[in-house]
């Protein structure tokens, strides 16, 4: 029996599927793991992977056209599953260039739009970031007090934002704000008059990843600044949609690297004259973990198919990320107890992943959130409304 | 140019492999592109970048062996043929030369042909010299740095003292070392784009090989495994150490 791959899933991926995961699996392996502990410690995105992970076809990745390689959801899931084994700050700058940013120009954008900015995103010579929570407004978007407002043709913008994946690398944001006919998406270049970012530093969590906060004194924008395929809060929530969905997969990379982890160390690590894999509590914690793994696998597979169908309904994707992220962490969790002392150093990566899972727990809507979305779709009622 | 790359579907060699009837178990086993191929396919996408032409990929194999042709193709190759025949299971080098030779000449013609130093499974290393002998072209062997220009090429071919620097017409015959190169990334448009790829599927009658032609010469007497790794040997330096450690080396023929 295979100790990770338990059901036998391999079948059910194309071979196509199959050579995007391998290639994805040894980008990762030459290219993200030689330096994650020392970028994690020294709290930094190497940034010049970007046009790595761009001459690779991820950037985008499910997107066609543009530059794009046009794969299908199933291949994005697996190419953010192998990232994240690696570390969430990688998948987390995909998610966000790909799905977040990326999405809505593909989705929303003009065809001006589009050309402009696409390609460059896709070959990563071009990173975008995705401007949607505030200060005080993060379960609650809605409530944001950014603001666009018409001035002759141009939109003058004002407002922060915060928590902003990519926001101090970023070479455009997608930024959402309250204009007078609802929210509005608008694409801030870097260098634009009265838009600043600043770095959140002292994050014990993805910290091989730029989080920042974004700043809109006075913005002004031309008219064509604004996506002008969507007005209100579809817009945004339509692009968390399609980031969750890469976490449902993503996650079960950060459990998988733990558990291998923890069980390689349980078949080494002796205690009593024996390894500690032998003793019945540890089987049960690493049995646990297998099972989770497997299952939480199956869940994104048969998510991913029915993306790829096109029939997947947003509460699905808050099915899939409340269940994995918090068996991830979970999972991570009790890998770090199998380690014993050496699971809280940066040797091993199991306290990285654990730490870097708090953050997954939150963003793109919190466990708290996801768990309600499930409540109002089987009871009918809205408990946050 | 028109380059064609031999390439070879071998069990992953990451994974321990198996006996089967004295052969290495090769159906049910997680199989991969020979890594020493790699270096080859990026050979030939390298000219091709510089001078233009086609890429064709040639393998013999179990239909299997198609992944390994597919992944060759997401690099970036234009083509692919495999020949698949239940009759060339088991093949011996010769027979293994003889088919790939029928299969370039039946592919067109071609300026160079490619192919790994040795496979990363049989480790013989004598197919690419019978193979250029069949093709009757001048072969190249060892290549760790090449140079092309109008109808020839210029590689710096290792040997066990250094390097020599030879000069071919072409068409002709080189293997690659490991190193000639880094290998690109299979990039997902490259994969997407593979599948649309044309392969050729060929049996040996389709090459108008006689049965004879593909009966292996070649019989395995006896397989064994390996001997085990011996713990390294500890000199206590009493004062003849240094000599004794050039001496070591000088036997490994480092120095």
């Amino acid at each position: 029996m295979d100790a990770v791959d338990f059901l036998d899933l391999e079948p059910l991926l194309t071979e196509e599927e199959k050579m995007i995961r391998d290639t994805c699996r040894r980008f990762v392996g030459d290219r993200v793991m030689p330096g994650i502990e020392k970028w994690f410690e020294a709290a930094e995105f190497p940034v010049e992977v970007a046009t790595e992970l761009g001459s690779l076809g991820l950037l985008g990745m499910h997107l066609s056209g543009y530059g794009c390689a046009g794969t299908n959801a199933v291949s994005y899931g697996l190419a953010c599953l192998e990232l994240e084994a690696g570390d969430a700050g990688f998948r987390s700058f995909v998610s966000v260039q790909g799905s977040l940013a990326m999405w809505p120009i593909w989705k929303y954008g003009s065809e001006e739009q589009k050309q402009e900015w696409l390609p460059r995103m896709a070959a990563g010579e071009a990173i975008g970031c995705f401007g949607l929570t505030e200060p005080d407004f993060g379960s609650d978007p809605a409530g944001m007090r950014t603001s666009a407002k018409k001035n002759g043709s141009d939109w003058v913008l004002n407002g922060n934002k915060l928590w902003i994946t990519n926001g101090g690398i970023a070479d455009v944001a997608i930024v959402w704000a309250r204009t007078d006919e609802g929210v509005r998406g608008f694409l801030v270049p870097r260098n634009t008059k009265g838009f600043t970012t600043r770095d959140i530093h002292r994050k014990l969590s993805l910290r091989a990843s730029v989080t920042s906060e974004l700043i809109l004194d006075n913005c002004r924008l031309p008219a064509d600044a604004v996506l002008p395929g969507v007005t209100g809060m579809k817009g945004p929530l339509s692009c968390l949609s399609e980031a969750r969905f890469g976490i449902v997969w993503g996650v079960m990379g950060s459990a998988r690297a733990c558990y291998e982890c923890a069980l390689e160390y349980s078949k080494t690590r002796i205690a009593f004259d024996k390894p500690i894999g032998s003793f019945q509590l540890t089987q049960e914690k690493l049995v646990n973990m297998m099972l989770e793994i497997n299952k939480g696998l199956l869940l994104a597979l048969h998510l991913g198919r029915k993306k790829d169908d096109g029939n997947l309904a947003p509460q699905q994707v808050s099915f899939g990320k409340l269940n994995n992220v918090r068996e991830a962490l979970a999972i991570a969790r009790e890998a770090r107890t199998i380690l014993g002392a050496n699971g809280v150093t940066l040797e091993y990566p199991v306290i990285r992943h654990a730490n870097n899972l708090e953050s997954v727990l939150t963003y793109e809507g919190t466990s708290e959130i996801h768990t309600l979305i499930l409540g109002q779709a089987i009871t009918g009622l809205n408990a946050f409304a | 140019m028109n380059i064609v790359v031999c390439v070879k579907h071998i069990p992953d060699p990451n994974i321990p492999g198996e006996l089967e009837g004295g052969r290495l178990k090769r159906s049910g086993v997680q199989g991969v592109l020979d890594p020493g191929d790699e270096f080859g396919v990026e050979t030939g996408l390298q000219l091709k970048e510089a001078h233009g032409g086609e890429v064709t990929l040639v393998s013999m194999g179990p239909p299997t062996a198609m992944e390994a042709i597919r992944r060759g193709l997401s690099m970036g190759a234009d083509k692919g043929l495999l020949v698949s025949d239940d009759a060339l299971q088991g093949a011996c080098a010769l027979v293994t030369a003889r088919v790939l030779a029928a299969a370039i000449k039946k592919s067109g013609p071609f300026d160079l042909v490619i192919a790994g130093v040795e496979s990363t499974d049989g480790y013989t290393g004598t197919m690419p010299s019978t193979l250029a002998e069949l093709l009757d072209v001048p072969q190249v062997t060892f290549v760790k740095r090449l140079d092309s220009a109008d109808g020839t090429i210029r590689a710096d071919r290792q040997t066990a003292e250094g390097y020599q620097v030879v000069e071919s017409p072409l068409p002709a015959l080189i293997t690659v070392t490991a190193g000639v190169n880094s290998p690109r990334y299979a990039s997902f448009k490259g994969i997407m784009a593979a599948k649309k790829k044309p392969v050729d599927n060929l049996s040996i009658g389709d090459l108008g090989l006689s049965s004879e032609e593909v009966t292996s010469m070649q019989q395995i007497a006896s397989v064994g495994s390996a001997e085990a790794r011996k713990a390294g040997e500890v000199i206590e330096d009493d004062g003849t150490g240094a000599q004794r450690v050039a001496e070591f080396l000088k036997e490994a023929k480092v120095i």
